[in-house]
């Protein structure tokens, strides 16, 4: 076989396991989006206040120690002591959870019924009071993310695969964090499928999801559920910050991987789960293969808008996304 | 119309309070928020603790106090233009911006009220042609001279012969990260080396497909013109892919420890260029003393001797002697921005000064002159060490490409100077 | 009192259609004019117009622009930024092309090359709808960025890939360039300004604005009545595009001088707009205007407030000013939904009945 066409294969096996990180941010979006009809752009920002409370609580860093510094005279930085990552990952989901009610209780409750735009605009003052909020709790320089996930390309895929090609190939690279992301990432699915299918509150999410009235008149509290919706997609900001921020360390882009989620969501249609995997493979291998073929002859960089450009064109075709729910219109 | 009024009030009670004083007056405009905040904030921590402990320790520049202006640009051009007109009202000496987006747009601002702009490593490249911007000052060194100083420093370790390397440049796809191809190019065509510039786009969180391509062109080197995330996630799919680090060089923006640390081992050896030198200076011992000890440490004073702090404090030192040789020419303490710009382009920056300072050897000794406000352009190859966290410098001070920058230079400046009307020429009062 | 219909009297269908029906708002509207016109050029100094009056002028065109698009016809665009780099980029293209033409019609021009661009850019509107759209329109923003960029012939192949204005006149005083005067940038704007909004409080009042709002409130049955979605939404798309690249190219060559595409007209910018459109009042020029003013007083008055006068660390007050402006959003939109423009209708409302509300 020749070493271009090995190369077009490990540009499409990169482009899957992009593809899934992407993915993994999509999903946040499309839950709170099936569930409440919030398309909620906070939920960058939301990765990025996650993976700083994570690595904060690790490191066991004082919140807001600079403004209490300040007011106080004091000079605190850190309580010094470390928290294991498994309980720190528990503390952050709290974090999470009470980050969730909040936002229900003293938002969406006084929002209800309003125009999707209108909701959409809140959400991006959330965006902006969240980032406020991570720089002021956690200060805002970089901070490295040490689970102890590994990085690197896998040693064995390449060497095993290296006598495919001729002296031009050197095997398949495929990076071992982006193996990890993408088993966590089919987990996380399973889970909130089987969430969803077979548990009280998981049927009670898809209830609402269908219809928020029907739901209301059988006796499912929407509070409650918008506020389990808002915690899960916490959950999974958490993961997509983890993931993302063990590459280039916990910084303020962090937040801007939302924008790398937004064509997948087109794609994939707002409302459904499997949407946002197929989606976000879709995008990361068009964008991939697209850079990789054409890119060189129209000097590179194109991935940022291709993935645009390519949802766009499915959506010519399907205007609710692949996997959407078909858009019926009546007058 | 009720927002103007408030605005009125506000403004008018803001601007009145701190007017009056005769201090000399230092704007810092930095950025402790947004995407570079990470790069920002020891820069402007270096920059400002210099200048307070010139207060605390010898009363200011000359006898005259110095007043700190910090205004926080988020690296946004438009909240930079703000800044600028929020502080250039107080008699503000001297800008540094620490963004060639922002420099770009005070380059006209800054001539029109004639206040020096001092950008350096940074900004426009051409400026450092004294004659058409008169105002404008980029010494001790720019990226044409950085991307000249790589090149002669893989000359050096190729003993001379670069003929059939490949050399690839990771780049953020913006004006910063264009600046060196025109040299790269020229240099490539000189040494016959293939040169091989890859485009990485904002914010630079995805770079998979250009380390693929690295990971099949085998590049002999590659060179980085990066800043913010994109230098973390460069370093990090470098060490992915297995890139001999010590083949990997960056420039001045995109080698300080933060660059490095989230990479973590992955990152040992990795290299990049510094304007300044680094390690432990005396002059450290003084800022801990008079401005740290003191509680008057800029941001959480965490940041004291690493890299982007000691490039800050460059800074303020440059400025400082700038200060020192106006108060000089023109016999007064309380200099205007005018005077500055004089002493600017009479800077003289000498080993002896250098160590007076307590910063021994801290940049190449070099001279300003009318012609030539762009310093010698020499710079430093410093290495990741992972183990002892902490950069090594590998080499002296390294010579630019003069011979193949000048005339670009030359060429860029006369195209400015012919679109704004502008006969170059020596300023005069 | 004197803020009422009652003893004004109208004579003719062109008194009666007037846009100020109230005599007050007539002489308030004058005297805001007079104001702005007569006065303020006198007064002004370099901080007040570069920090607040000329981005609030040309980010009220940009408003005007989208609320046109979004507010009048419903379609959500994320793409302003891009367009407003049209602008730019044709406003440097011809004012380097044709030195000698006066810039003002370089401008208008470059509205007018946007609004094609915008129009195009349109296209998929016919077939993508709500949210789908606005990320749709995404493509745009970030392809136009690129392609700005990337393309040498853009930029006049300058070395640094950034464009910076020329110095022009108008009437033989500089308007762009290195040496202009705060007043007679702030009375170029100004007046690009008060002809934008007329002209598009004009258009909205009008047929095609009724045709705008008619698909905006619901596409199918505006077609039924005989409403051609082609036409409306493209010419939305235009006419928005129109305004834009309007306020792109005067942001560029009088107020910056100088830009960087990426930096500049980057997607935060096309949230920037989306912003002041929505916190203004989606479907009002007025609240176009007070969204702009908000938006781009907010942070500096917060600054001033939290480093001037309480002398607060600036990393600190620029931390607390995301949490504010985040928050006030919030609350604004918990408050009224509807923007400023509604708050100003109900003021309006109850000056009528003042001071005998009963």
């Amino acid at each position: 076989m020749s070493a271009d066409f090995l190369y077009g294969i490990e540009v499409i096996l990169n482009g899957l396991m992009a593809g899934v990180m992407y993915a993994l941010v999509a999903l946040g979006f499309v839950l709170i989006f099936k569930a409440s009809g919030i398309f909620n752009f906070a939920q960058g920002v939301m990765a990025l206040f996650a993976a700083l409370t994570l690595v904060g609580i690790m490191e066991g860093q004082i919140p807001f120690s600079h403004l209490i510094n300040e007011i106080f005279g004091t000079k605190i930085h850190n309580f010094g002591w470390e928290v294991p990552a498994l309980l720190a990952i528990a503390l952050t989901l709290l974090v999470m959870v009470a980050f969730a009610w909040a936002v229900q209780q003293f938002l969406f409750k006084h929002l209800v019924g309003q125009e999707p735009i209108i909701l959409f605009m809140a959400t991006i003052g959330l965006a902006y009071f969240l980032e406020g909020m991570g720089d002021l709790m956690w200060g805002s320089n970089i901070k490295t993310l040490d689970l102890g996930l590994p990085q690197g390309g896998s040693r064995v895929i390449e060497e095993l695969s290296a006598n495919l090609g001729g002296d031009d190939f050197y095997g398949f690279f495929i990076d071992k964090l982006d193996m990890v992301a993408s088993v966590v990432a089919i987990i996380l699915v399973l889970a909130l499928i089987a969430f969803s299918q077979y548990t009280k509150h998981g049927r009670a999410m898809r209830a609402v999801a269908d219809d928020h009235q029907a739901a209301l008149s059988v006796g499912i509290s929407l509070n409650f559920i918008w506020v389990l919706v808002w915690s899960l997609a916490g959950l999974v900001a958490l993961v997509a910050g983890v993931m993302w921020g063990a590459k280039s360390g916990v910084q303020f882009s962090l937040s801007l991987i939302a924008l790398k989620a937004l064509p997948v969501l087109m794609l994939g249609g707002f409302t459904s789960i499997p949407g946002a995997i197929v989606g976000g493979l879709i995008i990361g291998v068009g964008e991939k293969l697209f850079e990789y073929t054409v890119g060189p002859m129209i000097g590179g960089a194109t991935e940022n808008w291709f993935a645009y450009v390519l949802a766009l064109l499915f959506l010519v075709f399907r205007p609710q996304g692949l996997f959407g729910e078909k858009i019926i219109e009546r007058v | 119309m009720k927002l103007y009024t408030l605005t009125a009030v506000a403004l008018t009670t803001a601007l009145a309070a701190g007017t009056a004083t005769a201090d000399l007056v230092m704007p810092d405009l930095s950025y402790r928020t947004g995407p570079y905040a990470a790069g920002g904030i020891p820069f402007s921590d270096g920059y400002q603790d210099y200048l307070n402990m010139l207060n605390a320790r010898d009363g200011g520049i000359g006898g005259e106090e110095l007043r700190i202006i910090e205004c926080e640009t988020g690296y946004n051009t438009e909240k930079g233009v703000e800044c600028y007109e929020s502080t250039k009202g107080e008699g503000a000496l001297i800008y540094q911006p620490l963004s060639t987006g922002i420099t770009y747009q005070l380059i006209p601002k800054a001539t029109a009220d004639k206040i020096p702009l001092h950008t350096m490593g940074y900004g426009r490249t051409s400026a450092a042609n004294g004659e058409v911007f008169n105002w404008v000052f980029n010494y001790p060194a720019n990226y044409w001279d950085a991307a000249g100083v790589i090149v002669n420093y893989l000359l050096d370790e190729n003993g001379g012969d670069l003929k059939g390397k490949k050399v690839a440049l990771v780049y953020h796809n913006s004006a910063y990260g264009k600046e060196p191809i025109r040299t790269l190019e020229a240099l490539s065509a000189e040494h016959g080396f293939d040169f091989n510039p890859i485009a990485v786009d904002h914010p630079g969180q995805e770079q998979k497909s250009q380390w693929l391509q690295i990971r099949r062109e085998r590049p002999d080197y590659v060179l980085m013109w990066g800043w913010g995330v994109m230098n973390q996630v460069a370093i990090q799919e470098a060490a992915n892919i297995g890139f001999p680090m010590e083949n990997f060089i960056g420039n001045w923006w995109s080698g300080a420890e933060h660059d490095v640390t989230p990479a973590g081992d992955g990152a040992n050896g990795y290299k990049s260029l510094n304007m300044n030198r680094i390690g432990d200076l005396p002059v450290f011992a003084d800022i801990k003393k008079h401005v740290h000890d003191a509680g008057n440490a800029a941001g959480d004073g965490s940041n004291l001797g690493t890299v982007l702090y000691t490039r800050g404090m460059y800074a303020a030192m440059l400025a400082q002697e700038a200060i020192a040789s106006a108060q000089k020419i023109h016999g007064v303490s309380d200099v205007t921005a005018a005077m500055v710009r004089d002493g600017m382009e009479a800077l003289a920056i000498t080993a002896d000064r250098m160590k007076e300072l307590g910063m021994e050897n801290i940049g190449p000794a070099f001279d300003v002159s009318c012609e030539n406000h762009g310093g010698s352009g020499l710079g430093i190859v410093q290495q990741w060490n992972a183990t002892d966290s902490k950069w090594v410098a590998l080499t002296d001070y390294i010579e630019p490409n003069k011979a193949v920058t000048d005339p670009l230079i030359a060429e860029d400046s006369a195209a400015f100077a012919e679109e704004n009307g502008i006969t170059p020429a020596c300023f005069k009062g | 009192m004197f803020y009422r219909e009652a003893g004004d009297f109208k004579t003719s269908y062109a008194a009666d259609n007037q846009t100020f029906p109230i005599a007050f708002d007539r002489y308030r509207y004058w005297v805001v004019l007079a104001i702005a016109f007569l006065v303020m050029p006198f007064i002004i100094n370099d901080y007040w117009a570069n920090a607040l009056l000329i981005p609030f002028l040309i980010y009220a065109i940009a408003a005007i622009g989208l609320n046109i698009l979004t507010g009048y016809c419903g379609q959500v665009s994320l793409g302003t930024g891009a367009f407003m780099a049209v602008g730019a980029y044709s406003c440097y293209k011809l004012m380097t092309a044709f030195p000698d033409v006066s810039i003002l019609i370089h401008v208008v021009l470059a509205g007018g090359i946007t609004a094609m661009v915008g129009a195009a850019f349109g296209l998929p509107s016919l077939r993508i709808k709500g949210f789908y759209l606005a990320v749709a329109t995404l493509a745009a923003q970030f392809f136009l960025v690129w392609l700005f960029n990337k393309v040498p012939w853009f930029y006049n192949n300058s070395a640094s890939g950034q464009i910076s204005a020329p110095e022009r006149f108008v009437f033989g005083v500089p308007v762009t360039g290195a040496n202009t005067d705060a007043w007679a940038v702030y009375l170029v704007c100004l007046v690009f300004v008060t002809g934008s909004a007329i002209i598009a409080r004009n258009m909205t009042r009008g047929s095609m604005g009724r045709k705008w709002m008619a698909i905006r409130d619901m596409d199918i049955a505006a077609e039924i009545i005989g409403v051609n979605p082609l036409r409306a939404k493209l010419s939305a798309f235009a006419v928005s595009s129109f305004f834009v690249g309007i306020s792109g190219a005067l942001f560029f060559s009088v107020y910056l001088g100088a830009v960087e595409v990426g930096e500049v007209f980057g997607i935060n910018k096309s949230f920037l707009v989306l912003f002041m459109v929505i916190i203004g009042g989606l479907g009002s020029i007025f609240g176009s205007f007070a969204g702009a003013a908000f938006i781009v007083c907010l942070p500096v008055v917060l600054k001033l407030i939290g480093v001037d006068l309480f002398g607060w660390p600036p990393d600190l007050v620029a931390h607390f000013n995301l949490i504010i402006v985040g928050l006030l959003i919030m609350f604004f939109l918990i408050k009224e939904p509807h923007g400023l423009a509604q708050l100003w209708r109900v003021a309006k409302e109850k000056l009528r009945l003042w001071p005998f509300p009963h």
